[in-house]
Parts: C-alpha cells; sequence; structure tokens
C-alpha cells in the first residue's frame, strides 16, 4: 500500500469518526447547524480525498451520502430517526470498505457490493426524484426573509481538482466556455492551494476561481459547462440576489484558509471594492503601521467597523469572521501535532530503556570507585535520565476518551435493539494511559458495557414500577489512583441477583450446596468460566463466554478487575490497570542471592520482621493483623534465613500483605523485559529486569502472589475441614 | 510398530536435499549431539545465570543476552538425565526458533561444543526405535561421522515452547488437590 492511500484511511477513518459522533448529536439536537455542516464536511472530505486515490468504490459511495446531506444542509429535508439510522449503516458501510481498501483488494467483495447498493437505494428516498430542486431553489431566492445582497451577477465558486490536467482538460476553456453564456464581470484565480515549487507537480492542477458572471441563462445551463469535470471539482453557484445566508454559507465551505475577511467578502460578491477600502482606511486610520486588518490586532477589526458603517449586514461578516477563527483554531492545533509512526516511538523507548539499564550500572561502578566527583556527576547523570524516561513514556500516553467515545453509537444500537432508553454518561476521558494499554482495552470494556445495557438496565416499565426514572444511565469513568488507572463502567440497573447466581453456580458444579458464602463471594461467581445466568440468551451476550475472558483480557495487561453490586441499585465493574507496560519504578530486594523488584506503588512500608519464634505467617502491623509470605519458602531459594529478615508491606486494591525478604536494595528504575512465552504459566512472577550488574532480576507480580497465597490457604482449609470463616486476607 | 516410527522419520532426515549440511556437534553427559547449524545464533561461555523459582529442574533459568532475557534449559535433564554440572567447558548455545510464527531464543545448556560438521545427506540414518536413551521424537537423525554415530537433535521437538510451558505448569502446580480449585480464582 502506498503512503497516499495510508494516509488516506488513517485520516479517512478520524473523518469517519467526526462523521459518526456529529450524527448521534445531530439526534439530540437536530436543529444544530453547525453540525450539519461538519457532518457534511466530513463526508465531503472524504469523498475528495477518496478522488485523490482514485478509491472510485468509496468515491462513489460517498457522492451519493453527500447528495442526502447536502439536501439536510438546505433544509430541504428533515432530520429524523430513520434518516440517522440509514447514515450510521452508511458510515458503517464506509468503514468496511475502507477495510477493503486497507487489505488492498480492488474491489469489495460482493456481498459488501449489495449491501451497499442496499444503502444506496434506502438513501435515494431522500433524493428528489428529477434533478429539478436546483432551479426551485432559484424562484426561493427572494420570497424568503432576510436581507438580499444587491449583486445582479451570478456568483460562482469553482476549486478544479488535480486531476484536471492530467485528464486532457484546461480550466481556461471551461471559462472561456461560460464567457460565451453571459459577460463574465469579474474573476479572481485562487492559487491558496499550490504548494511550493520543489513540491509542486506540473501536471496536476491546484487553482480554483471565483467568478462574477452576468447572463441570462439558469443555474442548469451554468452547471452544463462544467458537466465534463464535474466529478473532479468543487462547484458552487449562487443566483444574482441571493440571500445573505447564502453567502454565509458559502464563505464557510470555501476550503481556503489564508484569506483575509475582506478578501473573502469582496470575492464573494456581498461588498464591492469600494466599499472595503472605505473600510480599511477606517481602520488604518488610527494606527497606520498596521500592514493589514487581520482578526485580534489592535486596530478595530475590519468587520466591525464595515458594520458600524452599516456597509454591510452583521450576519455575512459574523460567518467571515467564524471561518476565520476557525482556520486559525485549525492551524493552532495542528501545528501543536506531530503525526510519527508507533514503531519509532517503541524504538525510542526500548532505547530509553538501555539507557536506563546502562545508566544503573555506570552507577554502580561509580560507588564502586569512591570517586566522589564521578559519583555526583553520574547521580546528575541519573537524575536526567530518570526525566528522559518519564518524557519518553509521556509520549505513549493517550487519552481514553476516544476510547469511551466510541461507547455512544454502541449504547445507542444495543438500547434501540432492546427497546431500552439508556443514556451514556462519560467523565474522565482526559485521563491518559499507554497506548498498548487502551487498544487492548476496548474489547473487555464493550464486554461489560453491552452486559450492563443487556443485564444490567431493566426495560422501561420495569423500571417505572421500581420508582426509577424510566431512562436508564450507563456510567464510564476514569481516573488516576497510586500509579494505576482505574476504568468504572456502572449501570444504574437491577444489580447483580445473588441468588440467582449462587442458584446457577450450584446447578453447574461451581460450589457445592449449602455452603455459606458471602455476599461479594457470590458476586464473584460471575467471573468464573462458562457462568451465565441470563434465561434469555440474546445475541448481545449471555453466551456464557463473556465475564471470565474479560478478565483473563485485563489480567494479561498486569490489571484486574472487581465487581460491587447493590441488588436494585446498579453494578459497577471496576477495572485497575497499570499505567504503563514498559518502564517502572521498582523496589529491589534480595532473597539469598537472587535479587527481585517489587513494583513501587504497591509497597507502602518496610519493617523489620522480629519473630517471636512462632511458626505462623501473619505479624502485629501496629494493632492489625498482616498476613506474609516468605519469598525463601515460597521460591524454594536455597541458604540459611539470615539473622535479620525484613517485610515489604505491599497493598494492592485495598489488600495489604507482608514479603519476607533478607534485604531492602532501595529504589531501582526498571526496564520490563517479558519473559519468555515458556513462563506463560508461571504466577508470582510478572516479568524480568536487567540490573546494573548485568544480571536478571525477576519482577514480583504482587496480585497473583497474593491470590495464589490465598489459593493455598484455602486449600489447606478445605484439607483441613475447618469450618472457620474463609481466610479474607 | 518401531519400524513405522523409523520409516516415517526417514524422509524428514533427509528433507534439506542431498547437498551436504553443517551441523554444530557438542557433548552431553560424554555423548555426541548436533543440531543444524542453521540454528544456531551463537555460543557463549556459561556465566551468571538467574533462576527461576517455581520450574521444572530442566529450566536453569534466565541470561541477560545484550539486554534481552533468554531462558536457559539443561538439555540433559531434558532428556530424563541428571542436571549438567557447570565445569570449565560448559557452554550456552543460542538456538532461535520460529514458533507460532515468533522468534523465539533459548540457551542450551551443553558440556562441551566439539566442531562444525558437514554431514551428507546420505550418511544420515533415521532414528532408531529404541535404544537411545531419550524420546526418538527427539532425534531427527543418526549422523555417521567418522565411523560413529552422532544424534542430529529436531530441535523444534526438543525446544517446544507449548511443551515446555505445559511441563512448567505441571511443576507450579503446589499440590495434586489444586486441580479442584475453579480456574479462575486460582
Amino acid at each position: 500500500m502506498d503512503e497516499l492511500t495510508s494516509v488516506f484511511i488513517q485520516e479517512g477513518r478520524e473523518q469517519l469518526q467526526a462523521l459518526e459522533s456529529g450524527l448521534l448529536q445531530l439526534e439530540q439536537n437536530p436543529e444544530d447547524h453547525d453540525n450539519i455542516n461538519g457532518i457534511f464536511r466530513a463526508a465531503h472530505t472524504i469523498k475528495g480525498a477518496s478522488g485523490v486515490i482514485e478509491c472510485h468504490f468509496i468515491e462513489s459511495f460517498m457522492h451519493k451520502v453527500e447528495n442526502v446531506l447536502d439536501r439536510l444542509r438546505n433544509a430541504e429535508i428533515g432530520v429524523s430517526a430513520e434518516l440517522t439510522g440509514v447514515l450510521l449503516r452508511a458510515c458503517d458501510h464506509l468503514a468496511q470498505l475502507m477495510d477493503v481498501l486497507e487489505s488492498g483488494a480492488t474491489e469489495p467483495e460482493p456481498f459488501v457490493l449489495a449491501a451497499g447498493e442496499r444503502l444506496i437505494g434506502e438513501l435515494a428516498a431522500y433524493l428528489p426524484t428529477a434533478p429539478t430542486g436546483i432551479v426551485e431553489a432559484e424562484s426561493e431566492v427572494e420570497a424568503s426573509g432576510g436581507g438580499v445582497v444587491n449583486t445582479d451577477s451570478w456568483h460562482i465558486s469553482v476549486r478544479f481538482g488535480p486531476h484536471m490536467l492530467r485528464g486532457g482538460m484546461d480550466p481556461l476553456s471551461f471559462i472561456r466556455f461560460l464567457g460565451s453564456l453571459g459577460e463574465i464581470v469579474a474573476i479572481e484565480t485562487l492559487a491558496d492551494g499550490m504548494p511550493d515549487a520543489a513540491e509542486m507537480d506540473p501536471e496536476a492542477c491546484y487553482l480554483g476561481f471565483e467568478i462574477r458572471l452576468q447572463t441570462r441563462a439558469g443555474k442548469a445551463d451554468i452547471e452544463r459547462v462544467f458537466d465534463f469535470c464535474s466529478d473532479d471539482c468543487d462547484l458552487r453557484i449562487l443566483p444574482p440576489n441571493s440571500k445573505f445566508a447564502e453567502y454565509v454559507k458559502l464563505i464557510r465551505e470555501l476550503p481556503e484558509d489564508d484569506m483575509r475577511l475582506g478578501e473573502i467578502l469582496v470575492r464573494c460578491g456581498a461588498i464591492t471594492e469600494a466599499e472595503l477600502e472605505a473600510g480599511l482606511k477606517l481602520q488604518h486610520a488610527p494606527a497606520p503601521d498596521a500592514s493589514l486588518p487581520s482578526l485580534g490586532d489592535p486596530p478595530k477589526p475590519l468587520g466591525e467597523i464595515l458594520v458600524e458603517n452599516k456597509v454591510i449586514q452583521k450576519e455575512v461578516i459574523d460567518a467571515a469572521v467564524t471561518k476565520q477563527t476557525q482556520v486559525n483554531e485549525k492551524k493552532a492545533v495542528e501545528a501543536r501535532l506531530i503525526r510519527v509512526q508507533a514503531d519509532k516511538l517503541d524504538q525510542l523507548i526500548d532505547l530509553v530503556g538501555e539507557l536506563v539499564i546502562a545508566g544503573a550500572s555506570t552507577n554502580l561502578l561509580a560507588q564502586r570507585s569512591g570517586q566522589g566527583e564521578l559519583v555526583e556527576s553520574t547521580s546528575i547523570l541519573s537524575r536526567l535520565v530518570e526525566d528522559i524516561r518519564d518524557s519518553a513514556l509521556q509520549l505513549r500516553m493517550v487519552q481514553i476518551g476516544e476510547t469511551f467515545n466510541r461507547f455512544n453509537r454502541v449504547v445507542r444500537d444495543v438500547s434501540r435493539e432492546l427497546g431500552k432508553e439508556i443514556d451514556l454518561q462519560i467523565s474522565g476521558g482526559e485521563t491518559e494511559l499507554d497506548k498498548s494499554v487502551v487498544e487492548k482495552i476496548g474489547d473487555p470494556l464493550m464486554h461489560l458495557v453491552r452486559n450492563s445495557i443487556d443485564h444490567g438496565i431493566e426495560a422501561g416499565d420495569l423500571r417505572e414500577s421500581r420508582g426509577k426514572p424510566r431512562r436508564g444511565t450507563v456510567v464510564l469513568n476514569a481516573f488516576h489512583d497510586s500509579g494505576s488507572i482505574v476504568i468504572e463502567v456502572g449501570d444504574d440497573g437491577g444489580g447483580l441477583p445473588r441468588d440467582k447466581i449462587l442458584h446457577k453456580a450450584i446447578d453447574k458444579g461451581l460450589v457445592p450446596a449449602g455452603q455459606n458464602l458471602s455476599d461479594q463471594e457470590i458476586i464473584n461467581l460471575i467471573w468464573e468460566p462458562g457462568f451465565s445466568t441470563a434465561e434469555q440468551v440474546t445475541n448481545l451476550s449471555g453466551r456464557g463466554v463473556g465475564m471470565d475472558v474479560v478478565r483473563k483480557n485485563i489480567q494479561n495487561l498486569r490489571g484486574n478487575c472487581d465487581v460491587s453490586s447493590e441488588e436494585g441499585k446498579g453494578t459497577t465493574f471496576t477495572i485497575r490497570l497499570p499505567l504503563t507496560l514498559a518502564i517502572i519504578d521498582g523496589f529491589l530486594v534480595s532473597v539469598g542471592k537472587s535479587s527481585y523488584v517489587i513494583p513501587l506503588d504497591m509497597v507502602i512500608e518496610c519493617i523489620e520482621l522480629r519473630e517471636g519464634g512462632a511458626d505462623r505467617d501473619y505479624l502485629n502491623l501496629r494493632g492489625e493483623v498482616l498476613p506474609f509470605v516468605r519469598l525463601r519458602d515460597m521460591f524454594d531459594i536455597a541458604g540459611r534465613r539470615p539473622a535479620r529478615e525484613n517485610v515489604v508491606v505491599v497493598q494492592y486494591a485495598g489488600q495489604k500483605a507482608g514479603i519476607v525478604v533478607d534485604q531492602l536494595m532501595g529504589e531501582f528504575q526498571t526496564v520490563i523485559k517479558p519473559l519468555s512465552s515458556i513462563f506463560r504459566h508461571l504466577r508470582g512472577i510478572g516479568g524480568s529486569t536487567i540490573l546494573g550488574s548485568g544480571e536478571v532480576a525477576l519482577i514480583l507480580d504482587v496480585p497473583t502472589l497474593i491470590q495464589r497465597n490465598i489459593a493455598s490457604g484455602n486449600q489447606l482449609q478445605q484439607a483441613r475441614r475447618l469450618q472457620l470463616g474463609n481466610t479474607s486476607l | 510398530m518401531g519400524q513405522v516410527e523409523a520409516a516415517r522419520k526417514a524422509p524428514a532426515a533427509v528433507a534439506g536435499g542431498d547437498a551436504p549440511q553443517q551441523y554444530l556437534t557438542f557433548l552431553l553427559g560424554g555423548e555426541m549431539f548436533a543440531v543444524a547449524i542453521l540454528n544456531v545464533k551463537e555460543i557463549i561461555e556459561f556465566g551468571t545465570l538467574t533462576e527461576i523459582p517455581m520450574m521444572p529442574p530442566f529450566i536453569r533459568g534466565v541470561i541477560n543476552l545484550r539486554g534481552a532475557v533468554v531462558p536457559v534449559i539443561d538439555l540433559s535433564c531434558r532428556f530424563g538425565g541428571k542436571a549438567t554440572e557447570v565445569a570449565r567447558r560448559t557452554c550456552i548455545v543460542i538456538v532461535e526458533l520460529e514458533q507460532d510464527g515468533t522468534h523465539h531464543d533459548i540457551g542450551v545448556m551443553v558440556d562441551a561444543v566439539s566442531e562444525v560438521l558437514e554431514i551428507a545427506a546420505a550418511d544420515i540414518e533415521p532414528a532408531p526405535a529404541f535404544g537411545a536413551r531419550i524420546r526418538t521424537d527427539f532425534i531427527s537423525g543418526m549422523g555417521k561421522v567418522g565411523g560413529k554415530f552422532v544424534i542430529i537433535l529436531d530441535v523444534v521437538r526438543v525446544l517446544s515452547i507449548e511443551e515446555i510451558a505445559l511441563l512448567s505448569q505441571v511443576a507450579d502446580t503446589p499440590e495434586p488437590s489444586f486441580a479442584d480449585q475453579p480456574p479462575g480464582d486460582a
């Protein structure tokens, strides 16, 4: 795939997203004209760009979509649920077409084409039967309200596509032919699209024209002039004495971004040169050195002056000003973003990782040498390395909002399908986390959201009978919490039915009948493989493959998930994920000759282990019972226990535990090196890292380490048939 | 039965064509073994090794190979023998494998590395049905070198990630009754 195509796919997907979110917004707010224009622009951009890369199946499809959107924009058709539904499906189809393009196929599969044809058929219902709409619009011009621009000539804006010249057509001949219809009063050539000489393709056409034409011919005749290039040019025609609104629209749609306000106004024929000059003079009078009238300059903006002098209607100015500000804002945003390939970034992170390891080794050597100056300089160096590490990792951080916003569509579609009324509330969308995590969290989130809609939220009538608002709410929330990111998926539905879950678990043999389980333990049964309580299996969820897969996916990201639920009030799933998968702050400890790293975020404190000689694995931490794990016993490490042992107190998701080690070696920047897949069943070890000495140290996976001990504790308990309550650690 | 097994093995041994192939030979418990040179990435001296807890004995641990963490397999132990003792000539042969579409580097601990030999396809006999004291599916063929036999190993089988991972899972299970636990909770 060439570069142009891949850029198109990437940018096309962004436009598609804008298109989709615009359509969703349209449903909520059908009167928002800016939004409708935004939707149209997005569709138009995709169509234009697909033409540039000569992807005809997308271009022709988008052409049809654009026609419908154009009518919507001109208020020729109204917004309806059916229309947005069709358009959203058109978005889906477009996404499919982009996949086809990405896969390198020249033509979509027949069934995709057939789906496209069906959609076009549905869209055709919103199009006029004969192309006479334009003439009707002409006759409406003077009838509708608003000011009328006093020009007696047609205004034609034409932007020729880049393939014009290559296709053997000369823009000049079109203009000559146009001249045969009447008199060209004024013509402006727009060369804004012309790139630098070095990048210019002499065979491409970069020109656009603003033409004022005095003629007795109708709009259809003028359009016919451009018939030959209608596929490859952007043509807008305004009849004489058009409404202000028409000009306002034209200004908004013009692709050029560098045009000054005055020039725009002159070109669109709303004001004359003389009026502009008068305005310019007034503007320059207080500050003669101001070179050009521009927005926000100390001299009064040209627009205001023109309005004050009643040269022009406020409405027209506003549109032009909005356009200028939008252009400026857009430029500013673009300037702040650089597209970088993900693998380049990964390479950088890898290198920073190597730098951290090499730095640790230098530090170690410097300390051994005992030279004060050397130690000092290496410590400055390592601080800088730490900063570089943080900024490098920051590069990969993306906001989770984009992932969340995808769910607007999911909630809309799924709730419609089920006949429920559900709102999606999103908060904490600005929370950042590693890109690789964001990519992988989408599927588990999708499952949880669908579950909430399907099983969580009750049907509207039932909700009302329970005294709840008819519309259900699904909440997506994200926030940072001590080195992890927490994502919550909540609903205000019926909650998890405990007795049903327990009953089912007993049926499936997951728990023996008659066992006393706490409410939380019952709820946690939903994570078991093959568990599903839905009485009615829908095509959304309820196949019982869900929750354990969700949990596994999250655990693969070194995260975990919990559920809390109150019957009748709702359910909340809480996902905890590490911020990054590459480099963490660690706490280095040693047992015997081996070194281990404990993620620093989980370490609360370190204490010395004072033993009363008893063979028990808990201690008294300021009046609190703290169970602990002896790493030496657990990992079967050879050697004798030293006289003095230490306990690292760790906390994870509210659980506290101690890890008994020989020595504490302090903080350590830990570059996570994944272990070979040979070790994928190993629980308790999350990965490895390389120490300054070149040795490999293992990173402890605290949550699974604790769970492993809970499991063996439970086992002990079962083995001894003790009727004590579950060790809740 | 044994003959069927041997016959099945034979085509695999000559699959490389008639041109002589190069093999790296090494000593393991006094016996000569060989692996196809194309699988060998490098040979390094046995150095610092980090043990991995809760692993079967044939997984000796991991080493730092210029920034990459590479697991090391004790081949003698993998064949059911006793653990290799570290001596002056103990080496780690880094073998590169492609399994499930990804590249894996695995270190193989051997007593001593001998030489690189060319063995013609015609000089490779199928594996004996028994008597080699290692699993027959580990043997790709028996090379004749100077009137002696060299066991040519099928590294893909010997170092199968799948199998090793499965074995390590079994080793990691603390007690047999553990299987009673619901897997999701473990």
